[in-house]
């Protein structure tokens, strides 16, 4: 299908994105990578009255490292995650799911800010940034504010984000040295997960998050502080009171639960393999 | 609304007064007459507009055409034309790596961006590279056997 019609402009300041969410509120969206937007323009399941382009908007690019915080600009692209050195040293978790999502092209494109403002309950950054414990950064004319990623997910495709605010950065706690691995099954490589973990350790603490489990992606500390003591059956165990996953097209609740074992399992491994 | 777009396809400047809505890949085959690239699901699912802006890959139905403002573009035609695939284009015909040919373009365009970026891939490394394109009638086997031979070539 084709998009219904749209204006289009270009920003390239902050200062032009907060006119313009000011002046038509929920009838402008924001375009970036658009690989979701597009998908979902194409298939008139977004219609907005003005789309405008932020892609030139040279305060949410670039990746840094300072005072501590790796801060990633909202427009990094999915293939410059995964080939930033800075990401590979301070936040390897994050260069680990790159190649689990979607596909070359669609890596090409899609950007971090994009995925999380988005907040698909199946992609892998989400999870990511809940399993580094980082910050994301929203913008709006009033000036910058910090929401943790625990407390932006709030629901289905539901974030902290108000309308006047844009999603500028990501930033994480440095997290170098760590363990870290990205475990996923899906039916085929490139689809969204069935069920999907983050896991990282770091001296004794041990984070997991799970992705494609729920409306938000989700911690389980039973199961952490199981993994941290090195119990891996206790932690298996313990997921069946931290996850309810919902039943689908692929299978029952119980079934993605046996999944989640599984993944927490081989998780295991990978983290101890390090 | 319509807007106007200048850019450079398969290496000639061009320019248009078009819609916004317009996709890239509509924009190549319907205002410019390159049909090569095929749209096949227009959600970025099918890889059949898979097309190469500023050099990388891309999805032609996830990309509006007013966002390849001043891009550099190339499609199956111009890489055609530059002999950029020409071993790929006859390994495909030699191990039967089509029947209907409606993804062979975009498989062309994502075997070709593999093996620039690794000219010597394994059997499992392409099936990572063609992932993202469906190809309906030859079970995958032919096209990976036919990059694997273009590869060598």
């Amino acid at each position: 299908m084709k998009p219904a019609p749209f204006a289009y402009a270009r920003a390239s300041t902050l200062a032009e994105v907060f006119d313009a969410l000011e002046t038509h509120g929920d009838a402008a969206r924001l375009l970036a990578g658009g690989q979701s937007l597009v998908a979902a323009l194409n298939l008139r399941l977004a219609s907005p009255s003005l789309l405008l382009d932020i892609n030139g908007v040279a305060a949410l690019r670039g990746v840094t490292f300072a005072d501590g915080l790796l801060r990633i600009g909202a427009l990094t692209r999915h293939a410059e995650l995964g080939a930033d050195p800075l990401v590979a040293l301070h936040a390897p978790l994050l260069a680990q799911a790159v190649p689990h999502i979607a596909h070359a092209a669609i890596r090409n494109r899609g950007t971090i800010g994009g995925s999380l403002a988005l907040a698909d309950p199946a992609a892998e950054l989400p999870a990511c940034v809940l399993a580094l414990e980082a910050v994301l950064v929203l913008a709006s004319r009033a000036g910058e504010r910090r929401v943790a990623a625990g407390d932006f997910f709030q629901g289905l495709y539901r974030t902290a984000l108000r309308g006047d605010e844009v999603l500028a950065a990501v930033e994480v706690p440095p997290r170098a040295g760590a363990s870290c691995t990205v475990q996923e099954l899906a039916r085929r490589h490139g689809d969204y997960a069935i069920v999907g973990l983050a896991a990282q350790s770091l001296g004794q603490g041990v984070q997991l998050a799970w992705f494609g489990v729920g409306a938000v992606p989700l911690r389980t500390p039973l199961a952490e502080a199981a993994l941290a003591a090195g119990d891996i059956a206790g932690a298996q165990a313990a997921l069946a009171g931290e996850l309810d996953p919902p039943g689908d097209l692929h299978g029952p609740p119980a079934l993605r639960l046996h999944l989640a074992r599984v993944l927490l399992g081989r998780a295991a491994a990978a983290l101890k393999g390090h | 609304m319509k807007l106007d777009l200048s850019l450079t396809v398969n290496g000639e400047a061009v320019s248009a007064r078009i819609e916004p809505r317009m996709h890239l890949v509509d924009f190549l085959r319907e205002v410019l007459d390159l049909t090569g690239s095929h749209a096949g699901c227009e959600h970025g699912v099918c890889g059949a507009c898979s097309i190469l802006v500023n050099g990388q890959m891309v999805r032609g139905c996830l990309m509006l055409a007013v966002q390849a403002e001043g891009a550099e573009v190339w499609t199956v035609e111009g890489l055609t034309e530059t002999g950029a695939i020409a071993a790929l284009q006859e390994a495909f015909v030699a191990r039967n790596a089509l029947q209907c040919g409606f993804c062979t373009p975009g498989m062309l365009v994502a075997a070709a961006t593999l093996l620039k970026a690794n000219p010597t891939p394994t059997r499992e490394e392409i099936r990572e590279g063609i992932s993202g394109n469906y190809c309906r009638c030859t079970g995958y086997h032919a096209i990976i056997d036919a990059i694997e031979q273009a590869a060598r070539a």
